[in-house]
């Protein structure tokens, strides 16, 4: 069935899957220098792995003052969003075959949060959004007894924006919150959504009156970064959208 | 193996001294302007929302007045070569071009001057630089908005 090509190609790789890979890493230390500098490894390593394995080889093997974030390494603490060849992206979620490996792999820091060193930033400002906009449920009354029953209609509503693992990467695509820490971003707009939408949940007016504020979803230029970065394929841009929408609807 | 560029991080190589160390690092870049807990909650209503609907709806009206326009004064009847005071005051003359240009007026002023209130939002770091942009943008709104609003209204045909 193979081509002769795609043989020799797998009998080369059968030899020895390993290639090798630069990788040009964003460093900052400030108990070094006030500023950043790009630092390029050469990296041993199998294609079929991810970025993340790579900085470890780095890390583990080349240069033990390398600092980055990273938890579980499968996708779903979201410690290490970083922008990998300018995209942001997970970096255990990014093989090294699908990035062209044949050019320098560049990593950098998220942008827009402030680097304390190499690529782990201050997820301070970003937290502080996702706490303005109450990402709790709220209810009135007396406490049921068994769990709080939805149908699956209910829930179906609201459970893309269910998926979000706060990585940031979409917050620290958005070019309005590059230039102005202020506005709330799409990761806090989208875990709004996602109690707005809930019919549990009974403070969506409150949340919807935050979001209205000046620094709320009207700031958002529909660029459509967000939803590219999200390493979840979440909807971000849809579900701004339905916020913006909900806001509308209430008032006419 | 390294490219480094740091002109700081090579002279403290070879010097042996470097301008920051552990116990005095480097100050963090910080955003300009960062969103923390003490952040203000000053809200302003529903002027936001009433901003982004105008820019659509007035997008929308701004299309049939616009093309309209153009179509009148450049294409029909011998194009841009019949423009004149006659022209212009005998379309004045009617009630519905008059409504016509000054809906027109307002509402691309309007529509502009938002436009350009957003992108200093967007761009504008300092605070005194929006204060000044700003307070810049409107003034001249405000001014052409008037005049051409009294030209149209006090027009007369008969001035010589």
């Amino acid at each position: 069935m193979a081509t002769p090509t795609l043989d020799k190609m797998e009998a080369a790789a059968a030899a020895s899957p390993f290639i090798t890979v630069t990788f040009r890493i964003r460093r900052f230390n400030p108990e070094i220098s006030d500023e950043s500098t790009w630092q390029d490894f050469q990296v041993e390593i199998d294609p079929k792995e991810r970025v993340l394995d790579g900085l470890h080889k780095i890390k583990w093997d080349l240069d033990g003052t390398l600092t980055f974030r990273r938890s579980c390494a499968h996708g779903i603490c979201g410690s290490d969003a970083m922008r990998i060849n300018g995209k942001n992206r997970l970096a255990c979620k990014t093989l090294i075959k699908d990035i062209n490996p044949e050019k320098p792999i560049t990593v950098e820091a998220i942008k827009g949060l402030t680097v304390m060193k190499d690529l782990v930033v201050d997820m301070e400002p970003f937290f502080q959004a996702y706490r303005d906009v109450m990402p709790f449920l709220v209810t009135k009354g007396n406490e049921p007894t068994r769990e709080r029953l939805q149908s699956a209609e209910d829930r179906e509503r609201f459970d893309d924006t269910t998926k979000c693992i706060l990585c940031a990467a979409c917050t620290s695509s958005c070019p309005v919150f590059w230039n102005d820490g202020q506005y709330f971003g799409p990761a806090a707009i989208v875990n709004a959504h996602r109690f707005i939408f809930d019919s549990r949940d009974e403070a969506g007016e409150q949340r919807l009156e935050i979001l209205n504020d000046k620094d709320g979803v009207w700031r958002c230029r529909t660029t459509f970064n967000c939803t590219d970065a999200c390493p979840r394929g979440i909807e971000v841009t849809k579900a701004i959208q339905e916020v913006k929408r909900a806001l509308i609807t209430r008032r006419f | 193996m390294s490219s480094d560029t740091s002109s700081a991080r090579a002279i403290g190589d070879v010097e042996g001294v470097s301008l920051y160390d552990v116990e005095n690092p480097a100050p963090y870049i910080e955003a300009p302007r960062k969103r923390t807990g003490k952040t203000p909650r000053s809200t302003r209503g529903n002027f936001e929302m009433a901003a982004w609907l105008f820019m659509r709806l007035s997008g929308i009206v701004l299309v049939v007045l616009v093309i309209g326009h153009l179509v009148i004064q450049l294409v029909l009847d011998g194009g841009v070569s019949k423009i004149g005071f006659a022209f212009v005051a005998g379309r004045w003359a009617s009630p519905f071009w008059q409504v016509w240009d000054l809906l027109m007026l307002w509402l691309a002023m309007l529509h502009g001057a938002n436009g350009l209130r957003t992108v200093i939002n967007d761009y504008a770091e300092r605070a005194n630089t929006r204060l000044w942009l700003k307070g810049l943008l409107y003034t001249a709104t405000v001014f052409t908005i008037l005049l051409g609003t009294l030209v149209i209204f006090t027009f007369d045909p008969n001035i010589r």
